[in-house]
């Protein structure tokens, strides 16, 4: 019998072959389908989820390569079901922003599996696999499928990526010759006393951080994410934004912090520093950028540097409060559930403007209000929540990373108070330029939200205004794995 | 049992010699079938000792001087024979529109593939060495014949320099057999030679072998001559040849001479690496497509060199793993760029490639290209990945450095993999967009005039993949078999 997570990872991949095989005439609707039997599964594991119970859940554990400490293992934690759920709700949510041919929906499929994989294995090589499993589609998505410059951008992501995962494989190695077990558990354990010594522990940390560095990204690892954002497909800039980057920020969660507790005390305030500086300079990048996608790419960078803020002041401390650590890391997981979202939302609007508009730079557009109000509005609410406005789902997750990490990292959580009013800067003056003044010429035939539009927008827009008003439901879902991870990071 | 590898493998060379030209195709792949199945057999019986290189056949030769006809099996033998059989299926299919002189290249072709069974099973010396040498000349025929591209060159210098380490060989041959006095291979291996012996009759022997094994910097016979060589020939290249001398310098020299192995185990930790490095970086500049797979195809033995200098259970369980893993992918990589592309399109340049538009026209052979990409990547999940993780793992043990650098190689590896699989499938809209639209008529490709993927392509490709794929996700299934028989070797006591 096949466990609720193993089932979960092969839906996917089972909708990729029938999409290759047969000649389907719509193969978006056959990957919603298949996306719907998914989300049924995340809402059926999310169920059986004992939100209470600490540690992992329904694993499923098979041996696999014995002598490579390699087995299949898998389960989850609150942090796991919180990307499970977001995986789920940002695939359909991306099949919908536009037509995809048949071999984009398969891609697309199979990265939604390794996500899946990545999200849920407590095995290295396990883990690892799922990792290097979403690239080969994402590189081809983005080659095959993208706009101009995808050449270049294709390579550029690859070739950053694998360099990346490169090194963390070798890292790893050297871990595995040191202490024998690739068990994520059991490393984590081995962790508290010391992993490795001497200098190569340094080498290793730094393989693992690089990896996951270019991944999130962080300044300056960064350079890939534009390019590749600005030229992928919508559907697929939501889901690199939404998801991909999300397997950076949950290794940084599962794998560096743990393992590494007291070379990250060392390291910390240089990490930081990075953070600060993405966290700062990604906002001015994105104001200069004339295409949309492009600053909207530039913003993710941003939002993603609030989760590593949080995550790394206190890692980097061990004096801190355990309220503080438990308030920093429950805004984390939330501000990456939330920027998943709101990201993927902001991406599927400017999707939209280019479908009506078919460019896509600031200037193309202008006095949208006029002609569009409900396109408008909703996208407003979007770049709302996207700013952290009280009531919508940012806000949150954003005051709790700031309130957690102030108390252990007063500096750098100044500085990076800094970025949060560039963003608000850049998006306002975005929406002005957009929605009001005179209505362009060019913009004179523009069309309003489309009902099948609107049946998109208005659940995701429902479910940011859930999470802002009651957040309540989604805290559940990972606070024993908050309070475990608080108690463990300070010790 | 597995002896009729060899047997049915030259019996079937003689068949499709003596029948009608109509036959040689069919009796060729019945041929290699038939071999791959007797080894699966063999695999998947539970009960034999693979821990052991246990004599199967032994009949007196030349009583005289000690020789007999002697052949054994062990995990190691049984692993490289597998790959040998997948290569030699896959090669038949992808050759199956030879016509001319049809009997005479699938004669040479399964020469070389009995000769390859014979050395893999040899437990005496001498009829090791003998096969070794039998696999040369047919291997020059197919390429001199058979060949395109400046194929006598290649033929030429690949022959010159298989003589070349062959001379060393048997020089080293005969010293081990002089000191030892036997030419058996399992007494030799308990018989102590001294250690002024083993310091100079190993670097002999191992770099006599390490020259077929495409060591740097004695590799530069491997590009050129799987460019020459026709489909088949590059695919056995790859898949057989080159394992032959890797797998001599394991049996051989490593298990003969240990204490001249431990001497100079890091003088060819460092040729590998370098081997690793310099290999992706060539053929990151290469234009011809067959040289960046001839490239790459170093680029990976070097692995297989690394794992055998790091002398523990990882990296030598890894090398022979990486051995049949190459000899798949590499195969593969051959069949996609020699018959899917070249063949049909008469060019392999990628900047002509990328004007053509193939992964339109050639759905297929894109799809093979990729997953064959991906493996040779080392993408987890696929064989070369398991193999190469093992061989690290044994590498920090012994050369903790040596795993950094090889690390700028598998970047390197990836960027020119993808380099290359990016300008032959997917560059279309560079030239798509501007020349091929002004005059779409005149792109044969765009216009549908490309020979579709035939159905003993898809059987050789598919048979490819679902073995990469397979060993990646359950290398258990070889490594279980490989690892006693390492473990058994002296050098690692």
């Amino acid at each position: 019998m096949v466990g609720l997570i193993t089932a979960l990872i092969i839906i996917p991949v089972a909708g990729a072959i029938v999409l290759y095989i047969g000649h389907a005439k719509n193969p978006r609707v056959i990957a919603l389908i298949f996306n719907g039997i998914s989300l049924f599964y995340a809402l059926m594991l999310w169920q059986k989820f004992d939100a209470g119970a600490p540690g992992l859940q329904l694993i499923e554990r098979h041996a696999w390569i014995p002598s490579l400490g390699a087995e299949y293992l898998v389960g989850i934690d609150g942090l796991s079901l919180l990307l499970i759920l977001l995986t789920s709700l940002v695939f359909p949510f991306a099949f919908c922003a536009q037509q995809l041919e048949r071999g984009a929906c398969a891609l697309m499929l199979v990265m939604q599996a390794a996500l899946y994989g990545t999200f849920t294995a407590q095995n290295f090589v396990l883990w690892f696999l799922f990792y290097e499993m979403s690239l080969i589609p994402a590189f081809l998505l983005i080659k095959i499928y993208g706009g101009a410059n995808r050449d270049h951008a294709s390579v550029k992501f690859f070739l950053y990526t694998f360099l990346g995962s490169v090194f963390m494989l070798l890292a790893f190695l050297g871990i595995y010759f040191a202490k024998e077990t690739f068990d994520f558990a059991k490393l984590a354990d081995l962790g508290k006393t010391g992993l490795l010594t001497g200098n190569v522990r340094w080498f290793v940390f730094a393989g693992i951080f690089l990896g996951l560095a270019v991944k999130v990204p962080i300044f300056p690892f960064h350079t890939w994410l534009p390019d590749a954002y600005q030229t992928a497909p919508t559907g697929v800039s939501m889901v690199l934004t939404g998801t991909l980057s999300k397997m950076g920020v949950y290794g940084f969660i599962r794998l560096l912090v743990p393992l590494f507790p007291n070379e990250i005390k060392i390291a910390g305030p240089w990490i930081l520093a990075l953070v600060v500086c993405s966290i700062v300079f990604a906002p001015l990048a994105a104001w200069a950028q004339r295409d949309l996608k492009r600053m909207v790419a530039y913003l993710s960078i941003n939002h993603l540097g609030y989760c590593l803020l949080g995550l790394f002041a206190i890692a980097t401390t061990s004096t801190s409060a355990v309220i503080d650590r438990h308030a920093a890391l429950s805004g984390v997981f939330l501000q990456i559930f939330n920027h998943g979202l709101t990201a993927a939302a902001l991406f599927y609007f400017v999707g939209l403007l280019e479908q009506r508009r078919g460019l896509r730079g600031i200037n193309d557009f202008g006095g949208l209000m006029q002609r569009a109000p409900l396109l408008c509005g909703w996208m407003s609410v979007a770049v709302f929540s996207s700013l952290g406005l009280p009531g919508l789902n940012g806000f949150l997750g954003e005051f709790l990373i700031f309130k957690g990490s102030f108390a252990t990292a007063a500096g750098f959580t100044s500085l990076a108070v800094i970025g949060l009013l560039f963003t608000a800067v850049t998006f306002m003056r975005a929406m002005q330029s957009l929605f009001s003044g005179p209505l362009a010429e060019s913009c004179a035939g523009f069309s309003d939200l489309l009902l099948n539009e609107k049946i998109v927008v208005v659940p995701v827009t429902l479910l940011m205004f859930a999470i802002g008003l009651n957040p309540q439901f989604i805290l559940n879902t990972f606070n024993t794995t908050v309070a475990q991870m608080a108690r463990l990071f300070g010790a | 049992m597995i002896a009729w590898t060899i047997y049915l493998t030259f019996a079937g060379a003689v068949i499709v010699l003596l029948l009608p030209r109509s036959f040689a195709r069919w009796i060729a792949l019945l041929t290699a079938v038939a071999g791959f199945a007797i080894s699966l057999a063999i695999f998947s019986r539970p009960n034999v000792d693979l821990g052991h290189f246990t004599t199967i056949v032994r009949v007196p030769w030349i009583p005289a001087l000690g020789m007999n006809y002697h052949l054994a099996l062990d995990g190691i033998s049984l692993t490289l024979v597998l790959v040998t059989g997948l290569a030699a299926i896959s090669a038949i299919l992808f050759s199956w529109d030879v016509d001319e002189r049809a009997n005479e290249f699938f004669f040479w072709l399964l020469l070389v593939v009995g000769g390859s069974y014979g050395v893999f099973l040899s437990a005496d010396l001498f009829l090791l060495f003998l096969f070794y040498e039998l696999v040369i000349v047919p291997k020059y025929f197919l390429i001199a014949i058979f060949g395109s591209t400046n194929k006598e060159y290649g033929a030429m210098k690949l022959t010159l320099y298989s003589f070349f380490g062959g001379a060393l060989v048997f020089l080293g041959v005969i010293v081990a057999y002089v000191a030892g006095g036997s030419s058996d291979l399992n007494q030799l291996g308990q018989f102590q030679f001294s250690s002024q012996l083993q310091s100079w009759a190993f670097p002999v022997l191992f770099l006599g072998f390490a020259v077929l094994a495409g060591i740097w910097p004695l590799h530069t016979w491997a590009p050129t001559g799987h460019v020459a060589a026709p489909t088949a020939g590059s695919m056995l290249l790859a898949g057989i040849v080159m394992k032959l001398g890797a797998y001599g310098a394991l049996r051989v020299a490593m298990n003969l001479f240990p204490d001249g192995f431990q001497m100079w185990r890091g003088w060819f930790a460092v040729l590998a690496v370098i081997g690793i490095v310099y290999a992706a970086a060539v053929a990151l500049r290469q234009r011809d497509l067959k040289f960046v797979i001839g490239y790459s195809s170093v680029s990976h033995m070097g692995f297989v060199l690394l794992g055998l200098a790091t002398a523990n259970v990882f990296g030598v369980s890894g090398a022979v793993l990486q051995m049949f893993s190459h000899g798949v992918i590499g195969a593969l990589l051959f069949a996609v760029a020699g018959t899917m592309i070249y063949r049909r399109t008469h060019t392999r340049d990628l900047d002509a490639l990328s004007a053509m538009n193939l992964r339109k026209a050639l759905p297929f052979a894109a799809f093979t290209f990729v997953i064959a990409s991906a493996a040779s990547m080392g993408i987890p999940g696929f064989s070369g990945f398991a193999a190469e993780i093992t061989i690290l793992i044994g590498a920090w043990r012994t050369y903790p450095a040596a795993v950094w650098i090889v690390g700028v190689g598998m970047v390197l590896v990836g960027a020119f993999t993808l380099r290359a699989l990016k300008r032959a499938f997917f560059d279309s809209d560079l030239a798509a967009g501007g020349a091929a639209q002004a005059a779409p008529a005149e792109n044969p490709a765009t216009s549908g005039q490309l020979e579709p993927i035939t159905i003993p392509e898809k059987l050789g490709a598919g048979l490819l993949m679902l073995a990469t794929l397979v060993v990646g996700l359950y290398p258990k299934l070889l490594l279980d078999r490989i690892q006693p028989a390492v473990e058994a070797m002296r050098f690692l006591k």
